[in-house]
């Protein structure tokens, strides 16, 4: 499901909001996200998970290609994990097959 | 500070002159609720900019009780991974170098 497939199910399923206030919603749910993760600070979404940073240490490493030795810059990088909602239900389909 | 629901609802409210507070609260849980929706429904949900969330299936494997020692298989699953765009990551680094 993509961006665009997104807002047409919940165009299909919210009638009461115009489709420009979805689309615009959809817009700054994702970047107040963005932004949010970008400023250091973590997303708590009950029964869909949360989003934190992680840090990545400065290592060795080499650049493949050219075999010369560089270290890593130190870094944050996003994480996400699964809220028990979510985890249940993604996996609630394959317990069924198999009973 | 913790982004939360209500946060966000507020910021749609502040930002949207047509949308009333009900309706805000109601965007905000069917945005997450349709993106559990399609991932439960075997869907990938990919959105631009921000990330991609992807399932796997994973096989049984053995496991420990690591409180006993004992040997218990965990059983076979279906599992929410998030793989972040390029752009979100390179956002990151560059406020974290801003601010350092």
């Amino acid at each position: 499901m993509l961006k665009s497939k997104l807002i047409e199910r919940l165009t299909d399923k919210l009638r009461q909001v115009s489709v420009a206030d979805i689309e615009q919603s959809i817009n700054l749910i994702i970047s107040t996200m963005s932004e949010s993760l970008s400023a250091g600070d973590r997303i708590e979404i009950r029964d869909f998970g949360s989003f934190n940073l992680h840090y990545r240490a400065p290592r060795n490493a080499h650049n493949p290609k050219t075999g010369k030795r560089l270290m890593t810059t130190p870094k944050y990088r996003p994480h996400f994990k699964p809220g028990k909602a979510l985890r249940e239900r993604v996996n609630s389909q394959v317990k069924k097959a198999e009973m | 500070m913790v982004l939360t629901k209500l946060e966000l609802s507020r910021k749609l409210i502040k930002a949207i002159p047509t949308l009333g507070r009900n309706e805000a609260t109601l965007l905000v849980e069917e945005f997450f609720e349709e993106i559990r929706l399609a991932l439960e429904n075997g869907e990938d949900v990919k959105l631009a900019g921000f990330g991609n969330f992807e399932l796997r299936d994973k096989k049984q494997r053995p496991g420990r009780n690591p409180k006993t020692g004992e040997v218990i298989p965990v059983s076979a699953r279906r599992v929410v991974t998030f793989h972040p765009s390029q752009k979100l990551k390179t956002k990151i680094i560059e406020n974290n170098e801003q601010s350092n």
